[in-house]
C-alpha cells in the first residue's frame, strides 16, 4: 500500500492506484491552481489535455499518467 | 444582381493586418465593415514578437516605424493584450555570427536605434537558461511582445467598425461576393486575409510557409528576452527543404514559448512529430533546461510569403478599388501599425509615413491598366 503525501498530509491508497485518483480521495480533487487563481482538476484522463499537470517531488506531471509510489510528496498548491 | 453599399470599406480578414487596417479607417472617419471567415490564422498561430530587423532598408523602414507606433499604443492595450517591452537577445554561437553581430549593432545604431552587444562571459547572467560557450549576442532593448489575437479583437472594438463571419468567395475590385451568393460594396476593399488572399487573387505572389511552435506549463523561470539565434537570419530567406531556429519567448503568465521551424509546399494544418522534435532540440541545445520543462500545447500555422519576403501594400494594379494588406510572412504582428498607416496615407493619397515603393503590388503584378 503506497504511503504518500498530498499537501503535506499523509494518505494511503491502494496500490496501482493514479494520483489523479490520490487527488480526489485525499484532497480537493484539484491538481493545481491556474494563473486567475481557479482550482483545476484531471479531466481526460488519458495524458492529451494537460489540466492535471501537477508538482510530484518537485517535478511537473500529470497526475492521470503517474501511478502513485511510497514516499512521494504530492503538491497542488506549487 | 445590384451589390449592396454596406460600408465606406470592406475589410477581408480580421487578423492583426485587417484589425489595425480597419482600426486606421475608422480613425480616419471611414464606416468599415470587417469580414473574416473564422479560419485558423496566422495572427493566431504566431508567437507575436515585436522587433526591429534591417537586412534590407524597406525591412528597416517597415519595423522601425511599427515599433514606434506600438510603444505608443502600449499604454493603451488591456492587460489580456500581454504587451510588454522586453527586449531581444540575438545570440551568436560562434565567431562569424558574432562578426555578423557586431556590423548589425553598427548599421543599428547608426539608424538611431538602441543595441548593445552583450560579451558571451555575461550571457547567463542575463539569461541563466542560456548554455556555457556562446560567443556573445545583440541586445535590442526596445523590441517587444504581444498577445495578437486579443489585440486584433481590442483595435475591432470600435463604434465605427462592424463585423461579420461569411466567407468571400469572389472579388471585382470595390465589390465582394459572400459564399450566400450576395454581393456586397464600398468604395474600397482591403484584402488582408492572409495566406487565403490566393484563393480570391491566384496571381499574388504569396506562397505558404508553414511554422510550429509550443508552448510550455507556467515556471518559475528567470527567462526576460525574446531570444533567437542569429543564424535565424540566414535560414529565414531559404526558400525550400525543412529548417529549424532557437526562438524562446517568455510569456507574462510564466510560460515560454519555443520555435521555430520553416517549410514550404505543405498545406498539412498537423503538427508534425518528426520536425517538432528537431525545433524544440534545436533549442534546447542554446537553453538545455529547456528540456526539463513540459510543454502543455503545440500547434502549427502558415505565414503568407513573399518572394522578396517584403509584404504587399497598396491599389491592385488590374482591379481598382481593390487595396491589398498581405504578404507579411511571419512579420505581421510587427508591421500591423506600418502596414495600417500606409495604407490609409496611399488610399486617401496623403503622405507617405514610410516610403511606399518597396511595398508595392506593381513590382510582381505589373503597372496599372486603368488610368
Amino acid at each position: 500500500m503506497p504511503d504518500l503525501h498530498l499537501d503535506g498530509r499523509p494518505l494511503c491508497v491502494a496500490p496501482g492506484t493514479t494520483v489523479a485518483a490520490a487527488l480526489a480521495l485525499g484532497g480537493d480533487g484539484s491538481s493545481r491552481t491556474s494563473i486567475s487563481g481557479q482550482r483545476r482538476a484531471p479531466l481526460c484522463g488519458m495524458g492529451i489535455c494537460q489540466e492535471c499537470r501537477v508538482s510530484i517531488d518537485g517535478v511537473r506531471r500529470l497526475a492521470c499518467q503517474t501511478l502513485c509510489q511510497d514516499g512521494m510528496q504530492v503538491e497542488t498548491q506549487a | 444582381m445590384k451589390p449592396t453599399r454596406v460600408a465606406d470599406v470592406i475589410v477581408i480578414g480580421a487578423g492583426i493586418i485587417g484589425a489595425a487596417c480597419a482600426r486606421e479607417l475608422a480613425r480616419c472617419g471611414q464606416q468599415v465593415l470587417v469580414i473574416d471567415a473564422g479560419l485558423h490564422s496566422a495572427t493566431a498561430a504566431g508567437m507575436g514578437h515585436l522587433l526591429v530587423l534591417d537586412d534590407n532598408q524597406a525591412e528597416l523602414d517597415i519595423s522601425r516605424y511599427s515599433l514606434r507606433r506600438w510603444r505608443e499604443l502600449g499604454p493603451q492595450l488591456p492587460d489580456d493584450c500581454a504587451y510588454r517591452s522586453n527586449g531581444t537577445l540575438w545570440l551568436a554561437a560562434n565567431e562569424q555570427e558574432l562578426a555578423a553581430a557586431e556590423a548589425k549593432s553598427i548599421n543599428l545604431r547608426g539608424e538611431g536605434i538602441r543595441c548593445e552587444m552583450i560579451p558571451g562571459h555575461s550571457l547567463q547572467e542575463m539569461e541563466p537558461i542560456l548554455r556555457d560557450g556562446l560567443h556573445g549576442a545583440l541586445r535590442l532593448p526596445d523590441d517587444g511582445i504581444l498577445y495578437a489575437p486579443n489585440t486584433a479583437r481590442w483595435m475591432l472594438d470600435n463604434p465605427r467598425i462592424r463585423q461579420r463571419r461569411a466567407r468571400v468567395t469572389e472579388l471585382d475590385g470595390n465589390r465582394v461576393r459572400l459564399d450566400s451568393g450576395e454581393w456586397l460594396s464600398s468604395e474600397a476593399v482591403v484584402l488582408a486575409n492572409g495566406i487565403q488572399a490566393v484563393d480570391l487573387c491566384p496571381e499574388l505572389p504569396i506562397a505558404p510557409k508553414k511554422g510550429h511552435l509550443l508552448i510550455t506549463d507556467r515556471y518559475p523561470h528567470p527567462v526576460t528576452h525574446t531570444i533567437t539565434e542569429l543564424s535565424y537570419l540566414t535560414s529565414v530567406h531559404n526558400s525550400s527543404g525543412a529548417s529549424v531556429a532557437c526562438n524562446i519567448q517568455p510569456r507574462p503568465t510564466g510560460q515560454l514559448f519555443i520555435g521555430t521551424s520553416r517549410q514550404f509546399d505543405t498545406l498539412d494544418p498537423e503538427v508534425e512529430g518528426w520536425l517538432l522534435a528537431r525545433m524544440l532540440k534545436h533549442a534546447a541545445s542554446y537553453a538545455p533546461g529547456l528540456a526539463k520543462l513540459n510543454g502543455i500545447r503545440a500547434w502549427a500555422g502558415f505565414r503568407a510569403a513573399t518572394p522578396d519576403g517584403m509584404p504587399l501594400i497598396g491599389e491592385h494594379p488590374a482591379q481598382p478599388g481593390l487595396w491589398l494588406a498581405v504578404g507579411h510572412e511571419g512579420l505581421g504582428v510587427t508591421t500591423a501599425p506600418a502596414t495600417a498607416d500606409l495604407l490609409a496615407a496611399l488610399l486617401f493619397n496623403e503622405a507617405e509615413p514610410i516610403p511606399a515603393a518597396a511595398y508595392a503590388p506593381g513590382r510582381y503584378l505589373g503597372e496599372p491598366t486603368h488610368a
